[in-house]
C-alpha cells in the first residue's frame, strides 16, 4: 500500500477489501470488549481541517484515540491559517512538530495530492475531503456498510446496483464512490438533473439518469447526496422544491424501493429537501450505520498506513 | 562593430557569410572581407530574423520580483527574440501616454532587444471605459497594438468602440478571447480530466464564442483583430472561416499549446496552470494544423513569470501562467519542424516576419539581405539542451518544461547590428 490515501483510485481492489476486512476484524474486537488498542501509541496523527465538518473530524479523532494515537486538532479558524498563512508553511510546521500522519479536510480540490506530493512534509496524508475531488474514506465507509448490510464478506458487489442522487458535480463522495463501487464490481447509476452533472460523465463508466423514479425501481442502494439550497442562485436548479419534487427521496419514491434496498446519506442531511424525514428514519436508512462504521474504517486506514510503517 | 558571421545557412539552406557593420547586414555571400571583424563561427548552424514576440509579459511597473523589462529583455535574447510586446497588465496598467513610455524607456535602456508596450483598450482594465489609445498612438512609444490580456473585452459595445477607434492610426485590437460568465472561478479545460479533479472548467465555447462574435464585428466595421493565444479546435475553424471571408483578423498561437494538453494537471502542479487552459490532444492536433497551413498567423509565448510561492500551493490559490520567451524557439522546433509539418522558412514566417507585419515593427522582421537591419540569430538546430528552471534568465523560475530534453540552441542573438548573446552569455 502507499504512504498516502489521497484517492479510491490509489487503492487496488485488493488494498480495499484488505481495509474493508481488517475493519470488520476492529468490529469483532471492539465488540468483544476491547475499545482501544494500543496499535498506535506514540505516533501523532493530526488533523488538519480548513473546512468545518465536525463529524468528519470526530470520526477520525476517534479512530485515532482508539488506535492509542496522540491526536492534535489543527482548525483553520482562530490559526495562522486565517492570517494569510500558506498551505506549505502550516504543513511544514506540522512536520517540525513530528506529524506521521496528517489528516486534511480542504476546500481546493487538489490540496490532499499538494500535501503529499510536494516535499513539504513527509509524513502520511490522508485526505478527508478535498474541495469537488475526493473523500475516499466516506466511499471505504459507504462499501463497508454495503457489504454488511447485504452479507457480502467478500466485498464482491458483482451485480449491486448502486445509484448516486443529486449534486454529482460539486460531490466528492460521488467520486470516490464511483471510483471504489466500480471496483467493487457494482453497478452505478448517477442520477440528477443535467445542470448537476460534470461534462465529461459520460466517460466514467456509469450509467447517467435524469429520471429518479425510473431508476429507482431497480436500485438496491440508493445513495442521497447533500444538495445546498443556494445552489439555486448559480442557476443549477430553478428553485430548492422543484429539485425536491424531482430529485428528493420522499416517501412516495421510498414506497416503490425493493424491499431489501438500503438508504444511504454521507450527511448532514438536508430534511425535506433532499430526503423526507420519512425517509431519513425509516428500517431502510443505514444513516447512523454509516455514521459507526466510519470510525472502524478509518482506524483501519490508519492502522494500515502507520503500523505497517512501525514494522518496516 | 564588425561582425562576419562564417559558416552558417539561411532558413532555406543557402550557404551564406554575413558582414554586419554599422548597425546592418553589409554584405553576404563568401570570401567577404575579414578585416577589423569579430568572427563568428556558425558552421552547422541557421542564420534568421530576430525572433519578434507580440504576447510578453514583463511585470513592470508593480511586480518587479517576477520580472522586469530588464530581466524580460535577457530572457528573450536568450530565447533569440529581438523585439517582444510588453502587455499592459502592469501595475499601474499600460493605458496612459505616461506608463507606455516608461516601459519603452526602460526597454531602451536595457538595450537588449526592442520593447515595445501594448496599450490597454479599457481604462485599469475594467471594461467599460476605454483608455486613451490616441495618446498612446501618438506617444513615443508609438503603440499600435491594444489589448485588455488577462481579461476579455467582454462588452459588444466597448469592443466595437475600440475596433472602430484604432483605425485612426492603423491599429489594432488583441483580443483575450474569453466569455466571463461561462468562467467564473474555472481552473482547467472543462471536460474528462476536469469532472475527475473536481476542478471547475473552462470550456472551449468559452474562447469560441468570443471569436465568433469578434470576427463579425471587425467585418462590421471594417476594422482588424488580433486573437490572442487561440486553443480549441473550433476556434481555428472559425479563424479560418472568417479569413476566407476577407475578415482582417489575425491569430496567435503559444508554444504551450502547441505541446502540453490538460492531462498534464492530473497531480495538481500549478506549473501547469495558464489562462487560457491546456486543452486536449485533438486541439493540439488541429492548432498545429493551423499554424501549418497558415490560418493561424504566428507564435507567440504568452511569457508569464510569476513568484515561487504564487506557484509552491494548492492548484485554486496559484496564479495562472509559464514562462515562454526562453524555450518558444525549441518548442515550436519539436512540435512543427521536427513533425515535418512546417519548414524552417515557415517557422521564421510566424516567428518573425508576420508577427513584425502585424505590429508594424518595421525594423524587425525583415529579410536577410544587404542592407537589412542587422536583427538576426544564430541557431544550431542540432544540439539539444536540458530545461533548468534554476538556470533561466528570467527572474522568475515557472517553466512547464523543467528537466525536458529540447532541440535547437540559440548560440548568438544580435540586435540592431550589437551581439548581445553569446556562448559566454548575455551582453549588457
Amino acid at each position: 500500500m502507499k504512504n498516502h490515501l489521497l484517492s479510491a483510485n490509489d487503492l487496488s481492489r485488493e488494498e480495499a477489501i484488505t481495509i474493508l476486512t481488517t475493519a470488520r476484524e476492529l468490529r469483532r474486537v471492539s465488540d468483544g470488549g476491547q475499545k482501544k488498542l494500543p496499535t498506535l501509541r506514540g505516533r501523532a496523527v493530526v488533523n488538519l481541517f480548513f473546512e468545518d465538518s465536525t463529524r468528519t473530524r470526530i470520526s477520525f479523532e476517534s479512530a485515532a484515540k482508539r488506535l492509542s494515537a496522540d491526536v492534535i486538532n489543527f482548525s483553520a479558524k482562530g490559526s495562522s491559517v486565517s492570517k494569510g498563512e500558506s498551505l506549505k508553511d502550516t504543513a511544514q510546521t506540522l512536520q517540525a512538530m513530528g506529524a506521521d500522519a496528517v489528516v486534511i479536510r480542504h476546500g481546493a480540490s487538489g490540496a490532499a495530492q499538494r500535501l503529499a506530493d510536494s516535499g513539504w512534509i513527509s509524513a502520511s496524508v490522508i485526505n478527508a475531503g478535498d474541495g469537488t475531488h475526493e473523500h475516499p474514506t466516506q466511499a471505504l465507509l459507504d462499501a463497508f456498510t454495503i457489504g454488511e448490510k447485504f452479507g457480502l464478506d467478500t466485498y464482491d458487489f458483482t451485480g449491486l446496483k448502486v445509484g448516486i442522487v443529486g449534486d454529482i458535480l460539486h460531490s466528492r463522495v460521488a467520486r470516490s464512490n464511483v471510483l471504489l463501487l466500480k471496483k467493487l464490481g457494482a453497478e452505478v447509476t448517477v442520477i440528477a438533473p443535467p445542470t448537476l452533472l460534470p461534462v465529461g460523465v459520460e466517460l466514467w463508466g456509469v450509467q447517467v439518469s435524469y429520471d429518479f423514479d425510473a431508476a429507482l425501481k431497480e436500485l438496491d442502494v440508493v445513495m442521497m447526496l447533500r444538495i445546498q439550497s443556494e445552489r439555486m442562485h448559480d442557476l443549477f436548479f430553478p428553485s430548492a422544491r422543484e429539485y425536491s419534487r424531482a430529485y428528493g427521496l420522499d416517501v412516495a419514491r421510498l414506497s416503490t424501493l425493493k424491499s431489501k434496498a438500503i438508504v444511504m446519506h454521507p450527511g448532514p442531511m438536508n430534511r425535506g429537501l433532499e430526503i423526507s424525514a420519512e425517509s431519513a428514519d425509516s428500517l431502510q436508512s443505514v444513516v447512523l450505520a454509516q455514521v459507526t462504521n466510519g470510525v472502524l474504517v478509518r482506524m483501519s486506514v490508519l492502522y494500515h498506513l502507520l503500523a505497517g510503517a512501525v514494522n518496516a | 562593430m564588425k561582425y562576419l558571421i562564417i559558416g552558417g545557412e539561411l532558413a532555406d539552406g543557402t550557404r551564406s557569410d554575413l558582414l554586419l557593420a554599422d548597425g546592418l547586414i553589409a554584405a553576404m555571400g563568401v570570401d567577404l572581407d575579414k578585416s577589423e571583424a569579430t568572427l563568428i563561427d556558425a558552421n552547422g548552424c541557421k542564420i534568421l530574423p530576430g525572433l519578434v514576440d507580440l504576447h510578453t509579459h514583463l511585470r513592470e511597473p508593480g511586480r518587479e520580483d517576477s520580472e522586469t523589462v530588464l530581466s524580460g529583455s535577457t530572457a528573450a535574447v536568450v530565447g533569440g527574440y529581438t523585439a517582444i510586446s510588453a502587455m499592459a497588465n502592469t501595475n499601474p496598467v499600460a493605458d496612459t501616454a505616461g506608463v507606455v513610455e516608461q516601459i519603452f524607456r526602460l526597454g531602451v535602456a536595457a538595450g537588449l532587444c526592442d520593447v515595445f508596450p501594448i496599450g490597454a483598450v479599457t481604462q485599469g482594465l475594467n471594461g467599460e471605459n476605454l483608455a486613451e489609445i490616441g495618446a498612446m498612438a501618438n506617444s513615443a512609444a508609438r503603440v499600435r497594438i491594444f489589448s485588455d490580456d488577462g481579461k476579455c473585452v467582454f462588452d459588444p459595445l466597448v469592443m466595437r468602440r475600440a475596433l472602430e477607434y484604432v483605425k485612426i492610426f492603423g491599429g489594432v485590437v488583441a483580443q483575450h478571447a474569453q466569455e466571463p460568465r461561462l468562467t467564473v472561478d474555472a481552473q482547467m479545460n472543462e471536460g474528462l480530466i476536469s469532472s475527475q479533479l473536481g476542478l471547475k472548467g473552462w470550456p472551449a465555447i468559452a474562447e469560441e464564442a468570443i471569436i465568433a462574435r469578434d470576427i463579425l464585428l471587425a467585418e462590421h466595421v471594417g476594422s482588424r483583430l488580433h486573437i490572442c493565444h487561440l486553443t480549441t479546435a473550433g476556434g481555428v475553424d472559425l479563424v479560418r472561416w472568417a479569413k476566407s471571408r476577407g475578415v482582417n483578423v489575425t491569430a496567435e498561437v503559444t508554444p504551450h499549446h502547441l505541446l502540453l494538453t490538460d492531462e498534464e494537471v492530473v497531480g495538481y502542479d500549478p506549473i501547469f496552470k495558464v489562462n487560457p487552459p491546456l486543452r486536449t490532444q485533438s486541439d493540439i492536433d488541429a492548432l498545429r494544423a493551423g499554424l501549418a497551413d497558415g490560418t493561424i498567423d504566428i507564435v507567440a509565448t504568452d511569457h508569464a513569470p510569476h513568484p515561487a510561492e504564487d506557484k509552491d500551493c494548492e492548484w485554486q490559490a496559484a496564479a495562472f501562467g509559464m514562462l515562454g520567451l526562453e524555450t518558444a524557439l525549441s518548442i515550436v522546433v519539436k512540435t512543427m519542424i521536427e513533425t515535418k509539418l512546417m519548414t524552417w522558412p515557415q517557422l521564421v514566417e510566424r516567428m518573425s516576419i508576420r508577427p513584425a507585419e502585424i505590429a508594424g515593427y518595421s525594423e524587425q522582421g525583415q529579410e536577410i539581405a544587404i542592407g537589412s537591419v542587422a536583427n538576426l540569430i544564430v541557431v544550431n538546430p542540432s544540439t539539444t539542451r536540458t530545461v533548468d528552471r534554476n538556470k533561466m534568465a528570467s527572474k522568475s523560475r515557472n517553466t512547464p518544461y523543467h528537466g525536458m530534453v529540447l532541440p535547437a540552441v540559440v548560440t548568438h542573438t544580435f540586435y540592431k547590428g550589437k551581439l548581445v548573446l553569446s556562448p559566454e552569455g548575455v551582453q549588457h
